[in-house]
């Protein structure tokens, strides 16, 4: 066990939840919810690996997951915008739909191996002591653009005018609706982003992270995880880039607890008998209830936690709304 | 009033009609799919057809694929009739199925028809314990239903693979290098009988009685009107005196309850043994979540959901004879659940719009206060998602 391999591994594998739980910040911003993370991220994962494949170019593979998670999204966005549907189970359906598409395009992509994302070295930064291996060496450019895309997202959305918009859409629609904002086409829009943001993290999985196409197991959950790390961090881009680093480092941990024979002293109970590892995996579950307990509260307390209008559809010359 | 409206009619099919529409455009563009794919739809889909209701055993498979997600989908219609969204409907079924287990591994010397009983409710005690954590979660600590249900579901399934593999692991594959986790098979004395020469067994016709006692739990008894009156209106409820949280936990302990016996009959009618690939789906067959699509389409009313298990029952078994004939992966069918949901929900809008125009009617005619509950309900859920 080593520090710098589990701060190294966490970085990776929390931008993966980074892109997922900022563009899920977008939509939620917009009012949209959209718990069809884990569909859009598994069809993300496969088209990037299945295209990757097929024209030869990691990149072209990770535009084509973009665009997929993106068009599903917009399933949602139909579903809800136009047609005023329950966000929730049809946020639910899209997992379904996500997760079918995936598995049956998916077919015969495992063990296949197409180009990956290359991983590269930073200079000068890299050569920070401690930091700069685990932060700045051996990552693939996402890692780095996640560095820079977490800030920018913050400032698009508390500074900028088009964040304005999309935060006065998710807060009060009508209002917006009267000084001449477009709710209908912001809300597509930035549904649009959150799944496009989602079909990145899926193939940042399957061509960089852990790369491979192992069906349903390939994103195992980590959809739900982002939307989770969305209330923990209180739709703040800054929480929900730390939440998915940490979430990281714990993943990276829970393997190394496995190998050695003594921990701090003592005989390690997990290299005696390894079914006791069953717990470990459990760990992170149980750590994100445990977030949840914290950012709920927070939410109960501020009472403005949570854009006002996230779940109502807007319903245009509807009064209350 | 609207009674005199002249769409009144039709508003008694309309129940039968939305979803019965929704479900064909879904296997329409199910069909633009197979096309996609280079497979004749026709032909598909007939292998479906013939593989869910094409002769006597096929149709039993069709009914014992039917059997849990019919018990759990009696659960979820409770549970969103509450406005609790239930998704660990899985790990409910995973853990009422370890405890039902228990109970027939360890009570050997007992009658079989006592085992069948307490095993029953041990799994409806494990199920219900399973489902009351997210439930006094969310009313005591707010925490958010899905996304609780679904980490607990994560939580199941490693807990199975520990048990399956460590305590409860089978002599004989302990012994093995395999160690294949499953448990040892129960006695002959404890599987549930079966109906007819197939593999029809009784859970099957249990779950069809529960279907009605849900129904009468739902619309004839204080507590089910308590549950549907949280889940209407939580804040009117709350000044009618109803204890509003104790619902909320309540409709969890009930919806968790029935997934925890769907994983027993898995145990008693089926498999005669727990046994997993240390996934989820190893052991449910994600029933657990195909539940809530059948629930759905049975619009979340009891019966309703008796045919709508049937249909998606049928659906999965029919789903490998179409992978068999005509070589499309059956993972087809987890993206046809989900355009049948997305298309049930969408159809909600006419029902709204109709509801708006008799409402608007209906105030011309006197200023009486907005009617039929029901759709208030409707419109309160989606105002209070806690996301």
């Amino acid at each position: 066990m080593n520090f710098t391999i589990i701060l190294h591994s966490g970085i990776a594998t929390g931008t993966v939840l980074l892109f997922a739980a900022i563009g899920e910040i977008f939509a939620e911003r917009s009012g949209i919810l959209n718990l069809g993370v884990e569909g859009m991220m598994l069809l993300g994962a496969m088209a990037g690996f299945g295209i990757s494949l097929a024209t030869g170019s990691a990149w072209v593979g990770v535009l084509v997951a973009m665009l997929a998670g993106g068009v599903l999204s917009l399933a949602h966005g139909l579903v809800t915008i136009h047609f005023q549907a329950d966000q929730v189970v049809s946020g639910l359906s899209l997992t379904f739909l996500g997760t079918g598409l995936a598995l049956v395009l998916g077919e015969g992509l495992t063990g296949q191996t197409p180009p990956l994302l290359v991983d590269f070295n930073i200079p000068l930064l890299g050569a920070i002591p401690v930091l700069g291996p685990a932060l700045f060496m051996n990552h693939g450019l996402l890692v780095y653009a996640g560095y820079l895309f977490t800030p920018l997202a913050w400032f698009y959305i508390n500074k900028t005018r088009p964040g304005m918009h999309l935060r006065a859409v998710g807060e009060k629609p009508a209002a917006a609706d009267t000084l001449g904002v477009n709710v209908y086409g912001l809300r597509y829009l930035y549904t649009f982003v959150g799944g496009a943001l989602a079909g990145l993290a899926g193939a940042m999985i399957s061509l960089s992270v852990s790369p491979g196409w192992y069906s349903t197991q390939t994103t195992s959950g980590q959809g739900w995880i982002a939307i989770a790390l969305v209330i923990f961090a209180q739709w703040n881009p800054f929480r929900a880039a730390l939440g998915g680093y940490l979430f990281g480092m714990l993943r990276r941990l829970i393997l190394d607890l496995q190998g050695p024979s003594t921990l701090l002293g003592f005989a390690n109970p997990l290299y005696i008998n390894s079914n006791y590892s069953f717990f470990l995996i459990m760990t992170p579950y149980i750590l994100t209830i445990i977030a949840l307990i914290i950012g709920s509260r927070a939410v109960a307390r501020k009472k403005g936690g949570s854009p006002s209008a996230l779940g109502i559809p807007y319903i245009r010359g509807e009064r209350g709304r | 009033m609207a009674n005199s409206s002249p769409e009144k009619w039709y508003s008694k099919y309309i129940d039968v009609a939305l979803p019965i529409t929704a479900g064909l455009a879904a296997l329409l563009i199910g069909a633009v799919m197979l096309a996609v794919l280079r497979v004749n739809p026709l032909e598909a889909y007939a292998a479906l057809w013939d593989g869910a209701f094409g002769s006597k055993n096929a149709l039993a498979e069709t009914l014992v694929k039917a059997t849990p997600l019919l018990l759990v989908g009696l659960g979820i219609s409770i549970s969103f009739r509450g406005d609790v969204i239930n998704i660990g409907g899985e790990g409910q079924m995973i853990v009422g199925a370890l405890m039902g287990t228990l109970v027939g591994l360890h009570m050997v010397d007992w009658p079989g028809w006592a085992v069948i009983v307490l095993a029953m409710l041990a799994g409806f005690t494990g199920g219900a314990i399973w489902g009351g954590i997210p439930g006094v979660l969310k009313a005591y600590f707010n925490v958010n239903e899905i996304l609780s249900t679904v980490m607990m579901n994560a939580i199941a399934v490693q807990l199975m693979n520990f048990l399956l593999r460590g305590p409860m692991i089978d002599p004989a594959q302990a012994e093995l290098a395999s160690k294949i986790p499953q448990t040892a098979r129960l006695s002959e004395a404890l599987r549930l009988p079966r109906l007819v020469p197939t593999r029809l067994h009784l859970g099957a016709l249990i779950a069809v009685i529960l279907a009605f006692l849900v129904y009468i739990l739902l619309w004839r008894t204080t507590t089910g009107y308590r549950i549907r009156a949280v889940g209407q209106n939580p804040d009117a409820s709350k000044y009618a005196g109803i204890k509003v949280k104790r619902y909320i936990v309540l409709a969890l302990v009930l919806s968790g309850a029935f997934a925890g016996l769907a994983g027993v009959t898995q145990v008693y009618g089926v498999n005669y043994r727990m046994i997993t690939d240390g996934s989820a789906s190893g052991f449910t067959g994600s029933a657990g979540f195909n539940g809530i699509v059948a629930a759905l389409f049975g619009q979340l009313h009891p019966i309703g959901t008796i045919p709508a298990s049937i249909l998606f029952g049928g659906l999965l078994v029919g789903a490998n004879k179409m992978q068999r004939v005509v070589q499309v992966p059956s993972a087809l069918i987890t993206a046809l659940n989900g355009l049948v949901v997305v298309f049930v929900v969408s159809s909600e809008i006419w029902r709204k719009r109709r509801q708006r125009r008799r409402l608007a009617a209906a105030g011309e005619d006197e200023a009486g206060p907005p009617q039929d509950a029901d759709e208030q309900g409707k419109n309160g859920s989606q105002t209070e998602v806690a996301v």
